[in-house]
């Protein structure tokens, strides 16, 4: 079977797929359907949602749109996701890879490197670096990147040394190569799957981590975004709760959407242990 | 005597990591924007002249990059975490009040996330491909991806506001003046919500990892052999299963408690738990840097006190893993 066959034959990463596509367009389109953006006041404040024609989710503390809010901060969430992934990945996976292929003093020191950012507590650390950076999306990002990467490098790590056995590697030193391309062009092209699933997971946890961080006021205060609003909403949560429910539940499908989709990738990638799983 | 020598080089591990993370601590304070004196008062306004001069003096902020280090680092080994000139205390007093309710609030949340999730991923692989299976390994996805606080404030919003049930606020009934046993269950009543909600999301990770493991296990070939020997199911999942998958959870566990300790911010934020999370988070406000920094390094050592722990735990799980481990 392909791997398309694969990936599009499991409900649960499909469901995922559908709704991350929703959650994207309504991203791309915020500034199409609410041209007036996210911080505007539109009507009186704690409009039920239902209840106004052209707010269909009410309005928030100040008279906001608590719709424009929710479709502006998905723009967020996935930026943030995306890039602090992708900076996670540029860190860990050369760490990884290098610790696995040479081994022995440089496996050694970059796993000591490694351990020590995974001992520290990494929301506490990235709380720590976004309130001594100011919170800017840069910032935040960078932050989200430096607390993910440990478990990277560990499975590149992990993934090298196993590859790195195999036999079309003896045969690449036979034929000459340099080790830096053995490592390059041969290993690392071999390791690309199971990066791809975690991948796919760290989003959905940066995701989670940057709603969390501007939950506690570390926010961009230039960009709206779901943890904001929650945060925003909490003290009047007796009286209006739906301005706290309604971001979570946002947050809640777009992390659900990531996670379903690495698990059916995981699925794909590997049928071998999927089916074991299984059993 | 094996173990002695474990813990003792467990402890030397732990000392090295806390005195790389205080160095850690002070490069931040450096990357910090603007005078690091000025940053470790506070806000503008917290702290006047003399006392940004008298932080100058003290840290030696005049004298050569390494002498600053050392100085500062060595305030940290003899428990100096610094002065918040918010809160008008050492730092260090402030987090030794509300380190108990910390510990007891992660303690709790790490103990019921632990069995319950071991528990819950033992029954899901025993009716593996049934309905129970499939709602049980659906919730701990949705609990998965439910961000914490979130799930603290509705925990709050039906438990406390709507039906009434628990407290949703504080570790005691304020003004009460309960003693004895009555102030205990007081505090109990109000440790549940918070420990629950901090739990939850640990409770699911170690649920899915408990039954992929036990899946795992069971396909082994000593499984095969039990079962020709005619044991039952419930023995072998219990004696011979259980015993090998739970190491791989065990290991999860003490990796993941650096986030159990980090979620307590938010935890405690949502509940207003006395504890540092809380400290935490009204420091950020006050951008009380000093009390933020002392969190941290205390939260680390927490986590390595947590891995120490998993560390004891597995040896007794698993006897085979000596000293060398």
């Amino acid at each position: 079977m392909t791997l398309w066959k694969r990936f599009s034959s499991n409900t649960g990463a499909m469901i995922g797929v559908i709704i991350l596509l929703l959650v994207i367009a309504i991203a791309l389109l915020a500034p199409v359907i609410f041209p007036k953006g996210p911080w505007q006041m539109v009507q009186r404040p704690f409009l039920a949602p239902f209840s106004t024609d052209g707010l269909p989710l009410g309005t928030d503390t100040l008279g906001r749109n608590v719709a424009a809010q929710l479709a502006y901060g998905a723009r967020v969430s996935l930026l943030v996701g995306l890039v602090s992934t992708v900076v996670a990945l540029l860190i860990g996976v050369p760490l990884g890879a290098v610790a696995g292929f040479y081994g022995s003093w440089v496996d050694e020191g970059a796993m000591r490197f490694t351990e020590f950012f995974q001992t520290i507590p990494n929301f506490a650390l990235a709380i720590v670096l976004v309130a001594i950076l100011e919170p800017t999306l840069t910032s935040i990002t960078l932050a989200i990147a430096i607390v993910s990467w440990p478990p990277v490098a560990r499975l590149v790590r992990a993934e090298v040394m196993s590859v790195r056995k195999r036999e079309f590697v003896d045969a690449a030193r036979v034929a000459g190569l340099t080790r830096r391309r053995i490592l390059v062009a041969q290993v690392l092209p071999n390791t690309v799957s199971p990066i791809i699933v975690m991948a796919s997971l760290m989003v959905a946890t940066a995701i989670l981590l940057e709603s969390s961080l501007s939950f506690l006021g570390l926010g961009d205060p230039n960009a709206m975004s779901w943890g904001y609003m929650i945060g925003a909403a909490r003290t009047v949560i007796r009286q209006h709760w739906w301005l706290s429910f309604l971001p979570g539940i946002a947050i809640v499908i777009t992390v659900l959407a990531l996670n379903l989709i690495g698990e059916g990738l995981n699925d794909a990638l590997n049928p071998h242990l999927s089916r074991k799983a299984r059993a | 005597m094996q173990i002695a020598i474990a813990i003792f080089s467990r402890l030397v591990k732990a000392a090295l990591t806390l005195l790389a993370i205080a160095v850690l601590n002070f490069f931040l304070v450096h990357a910090a924007p603007g005078d690091p004196a000025v940053v470790l008062a506070g806000e503008a306004g917290a702290a006047d002249e003399a006392m940004i001069e008298q932080l100058r003096e003290r840290f030696g902020l005049d004298q050569p990059f390494h002498v600053q280090l050392g100085k500062y680092v060595w305030g940290i080994v003899q428990f100096d975490l610094g002065y918040s000139f918010r809160q008008g205390a050492p730092v260090s007093q402030l987090i030794a009040e509300r380190l108990p309710a910390t510990l007891l609030l992660t303690m709790t949340a790490f103990g019921i996330s632990l069995a319950c999730g071991i528990a819950l991923g033992v029954a899901a692989a025993a009716r593996v491909g049934k309905a129970s299976d499939t709602m049980l390994t659906t919730l701990a996805l949705l609990f998965y991806a439910t961000p914490l606080y979130w799930l603290a404030l509705m925990a709050v919003l039906v438990f406390s506001v709507w039906l009434g049930w628990l407290p949703g606020f504080g570790y005691e009934t304020v003004g009460a003046n309960y003693t004895g046993l009555t102030r205990l269950l007081d505090i109990l009543k109000h440790l549940i919500l918070p420990a629950l909600t901090l739990g939850l999301f640990f409770m699911s990770v170690y649920m899915r990892m408990t039954r992929a493991s036990m899946l795992e296990v069971s396909q082994l070939d000593f499984v095969k052999t039990a079962r020709a020997k005619g044991l039952s199911g419930p023995a072998i999942r219990r004696r011979h299963i259980l015993r090998n998958a739970i190491l791989p959870v065990v290991t999860l566990a003490g990796l993941q408690a650096g986030q159990l300790v980090g979620g307590a911010v938010l935890t405690e934020t949502v509940f207003a738990w006395p504890g540092i999370g809380r400290l935490m988070f009204e420091s950020l406000a006050a951008r009380d840097y000093n009390t933020i920094l002392g969190v941290f390094i205390v939260s680390a050592a927490m986590v390595i006190l947590f891995n120490i722990i998993t560390d004891l735990v597995y040896r007794i799980v698993d006897p085979r893993i000596g000293a060398t481990a």
